[in-house]
């Protein structure tokens, strides 16, 4: 496969991390067994997927012990092909980023691993979803593995593949295989701009498409501020179809009609982070691109703000409890993406390391309540706290966590985004986050109150999940709860601070801030949490609502405001009607008309043209001459060859004689001539 | 030691040679005919060994013989398959090879 191997080590001695490469090779290959031999085993090819999960989420937490004791950065790279200088490479760059994206999609991929054997347990295509499964796992690290743009295109391509797989999953309905189709089309028109922008920065960065490099000229002024410009806005137009960012956010809910453990670790703990994880790893061209060092509105935080509200606000009005949690999850990124947009760099790979395990939690939480009472809709739900004990725990802590309570996970780096923004000088992305802790505390709290308090409004019986699918839900429920400690600012701590450091080498002056704990601000910002907990609670558990504002939905303005909601601000209807509707309708026609007037008359004179040149070529210069040619030569030596045939009597002694007559004259020319 | 005897009973050895090769119809005499060519030039090789004392030419010789043993061999065997087949060695009619 490699043409030529060249491996450059910047680390001075590297152990595992070297070995880093493993990690997506694992599930790789288990991907393939299970293509190939997975009908055959045992456990319809889970356990494949499940082992090799596993031995990658050991490797990454090996390698994870040896960052945190050496800190040596791992950048090799083979060349793969080569043209010109330009040099085409494949490799591995191991740092703080890459070991946090490692341990998170394999934690959480090897829990939803172990969960779908529960969940999945006798589905038609069972063997087909774990193969699935594995591609994705394997894809998603290759790309957090990339040392270079174009290699993490490919996984980035590869991820949103699967994710295709996966949420057409149950093709037969057409719901399902158009939501598909939906969130594969919606991520391609932001890819389009990322393959652009990678384009824009490969000759920018004198054909290199290495991270680091581009990230030092970034950094360093080598490259044209205008060029900085046009790539991050090409690169962040494939974040927000990646990271469902306001408008291209709409694919995310519908993504939902995928089986909920690909809920749980696609559209929620790894690939939707993908646009973030690149932000934060091309991070100097976005720096220097929105000049997000200078404070007041760059493009991409007034996109992520509008993000974490309107998609907040969309989650109120959702039946369907994976929905809420999807809307949940576009608002969440948009914390993320704003975090990076504000130059909180460390606060925004936070909040996606902490809301990796309780958004898996709450997903994996729903699934349960959905395999409980067979159904999706909240409305069919209520009182499953005491079917269900260990399922409503967990979600409850997930939950907490994600309102952002003191002191489980979500607190931490909510925290830290919000401080980012005030420091950073950014108060409308401070404001609209604290807007939009209180809407995210206040719809959790709805969609726990509708699910498990109350009376039961659903049919049959909901028991408890089986252990294949509680057990996931309690190894996630820990980090959930403790995991936000690693950088518990309040106490002094800021261990991930220095674990997933952002450091370019040759970019030395360059440095993030990093803020001191505000209690203000966080008192603040829990006290926003615990208002919005209490309004849900308010209405859908004491149902306790004011005289006043009784059924104040249904009337004058706010029943706009819900319909707005519900027709989801007609963003579904502007895309269909207004961009595909125009393609369809007068660019069709347009673009119709120049093909069969212009175009196909220049392709007529071309061909015509063409036609006469070969009319002559072949009755003159063909025909004529190169037959000409060709036969004069084959005549020639069938008449040579007819001449020369009277010589080939058969006889033996006809040739002797021949041969000592040559001889003899021969010798005369000898004698005579010398 | 004059060599003039030994370098003409080699002409005489090897023209009854060529004349037996280019005239004769049987095989067999033909083959004969070669070996006689043969041993005229072994004639020459030894006589002018001995006179520049040199044993190169004698060794010559040696290779030369054990050569025409082997081609006397497949000689015969050939002429033994074209009897077998034609019923008859007249090299006058095996003419398969005509173009």
């Amino acid at each position: 496969m490699f043409l030529a191997t060249e491996a450059v080590t910047h680390a001075a001695e590297a152990g595992i991390a070297e070995k880093a490469w493993l990690i997506p090779l694992l599930p790789a290959l288990s991907f393939f067994v299970i293509l190939f031999f997975g009908k055959k085993l045992p456990k319809g090819g889970s356990e494949s997927g499940i082992l090799a999960v596993g031995l990658s989420f050991v490797l990454s937490v090996l390698v994870a012990f040896d960052w945190i004791t050496n800190h040596t950065v791992v950048d090799q790279h083979w060349v793969w092909w080569q043209n010109g200088h330009a040099k085409i490479t494949i490799g591995q760059h191991v740092d703080g980023l890459t070991v946090m994206m490692f341990v998170v999609v394999t934690f959480v991929s090897l829990m939803v691993h172990i969960y779908s054997t529960g969940y999945m347990h006798g589905d038609v295509r069972f063997t087909y979803f774990f193969a699935a499964l594995s591609l994705f796992t394997a894809s998603m690290l290759f790309m957090c593995l990339a040392d270079n743009l174009l290699q993490l295109l490919v996984g980035w391509e590869l991820v949103g593949l699967c994710s295709f797989m996966l949420i057409g999953h149950w093709f037969e309905e057409k719901n399902n295989s158009s939501a598909a189709l939906k969130a594969f089309f919606t991520t391609r028109v932001g890819d389009v701009g990322l393959m652009l922008g990678i384009i824009t920065l490969f000759f920018a960065a004198e054909e290199t498409f290495h991270i680091d490099t581009i990230n030092k000229l970034a950094l360093e002024h080598e490259i044209g501020h205008g060029i900085l410009v046009a790539s991050a806005v090409l690169l962040f137009l494939g974040v927000m179809g990646k990271s469902a960012q306001f408008p291209l956010h709409i694919w995310l809910p519908d993504a939902m009609a995928g089986p909920t453990p690909v809920s749980a670790l696609i559209h929620a703990a790894t690939m939707v982070v993908a646009g973030v994880y690149l932000v934060a790893r091309v991070y100097g061209v976005f720096w220097e691109g929105f000049s997000i060092e200078a404070g007041g509105l760059n493009w991409m935080a007034l996109i992520a703000g509008i993000t974490m509200i309107i998609a907040a606000a969309l989650a109120f009005v959702q039946d369907d409890i994976k929905r809420v949690l999807a809307y949940s999850t576009v608002s969440q990124l948009g914390y993320m993406v704003a975090a990076l947009s504000v130059g909180a760099w460390t606060a925004g790979v936070f909040h996606l390391f902490t809301h990796a395990f309780f958004k898996a939690l709450l997903f994996l939480g729903s699934g349960s309540v959905i395999h409980a009472v067979h159904s999706n809709n909240m409305s069919e739900m209520g009182g499953l706290k005491k079917y269900m004990p260990t399922t409503f725990t967990t979600f409850i802590i997930g939950t907490l966590a994600l309102a952002g309570i003191f002191p489980l996970a979500g607190f931490w780096s909510k925290d830290e985004i919000l401080l980012g923004a005030m420091e950073g000088g950014y108060p409308y992305i401070l404001i609209l986050g604290l807007i939009g802790a209180f809407m995210t505390a206040c719809y959790m709290g709805r969609c726990v109150f509708l699910t498990f308090f109350g009376e039961y409004r659903g049919h049959g019986h909901p028991h408890e999940s089986p252990r294949s699918m509680t057990v996931p839900l309690i190894l996630l429920a820990i980090p959930s709860v403790g995991i936000g400690l690693i950088n518990a600012t309040a106490f002094g701590i800021d261990n991930f601070t220095r674990w997933v450091p952002f450091h370019i080498p040759g970019a030395e002056h360059f440095h993030l801030e990093h803020h001191d704990f505000n209690p203000a601000l966080a008192g603040l910002s829990l006290g926003v949490a615990i208002t919005g907990l209490l309004v849900a609670a308010m209405v859908y558990y004491w149902q306790n609502v004011p005289a006043g504002l009784r059924g104040a939905t249904d009337r004058g303005l706010l029943r706009g405001l819900k319909t707005l909601l519900i027709e989801k601000y007609y963003l579904d209807h502007l895309f269909v009607g207004g961009v595909v509707g125009f393609i369809k309708g007068p660019l069709a026609r347009a673009t119709y008309w120049t093909n069969q007037k212009i175009i196909d008359g220049i392709v007529n004179a071309v061909g015509s043209g063409t036609r006469i040149v070969g009319r002559f070529t072949y009755d003159v210069l063909d025909q004529k001459g190169v037959d000409g040619i060709v036969n004069g030569i084959g005549v020639s030596a069938s008449e040579t060859g007819g001449v020369l045939r009277l010589v080939q009597s058969g006889r033996v002694q006809q040739y002797a004689l021949m041969l000592f007559a040559a001889v003899g004259l021969l010798g005369l020319a000898l004698i005579f001539f010398t | 030691m004059p060599v003039t005897q030994f370098v003409l009973l080699s002409a005489f050895l090897f023209c009854t040679g060529v004349y037996g090769v280019l005239a004769r119809r049987n095989g067999v005499l033909v083959l004969m005919s070669i070996e006689l060519m043969l041993n005229a030039v072994n004639i020459n090789l030894v006589a002018f060994s001995a006179r520049l004392n040199d044993a190169a030419g004698q060794v010559f010789a040696l290779f030369v013989i054990a050569i025409a043993a082997a081609e006397v061999g497949v000689g015969l065997a050939i002429v033994l398959l074209i009897y077998r087949n034609r019923v008859g060695v007249n090299l006058d009619e095996i003419d398969l090879m005509k173009g």
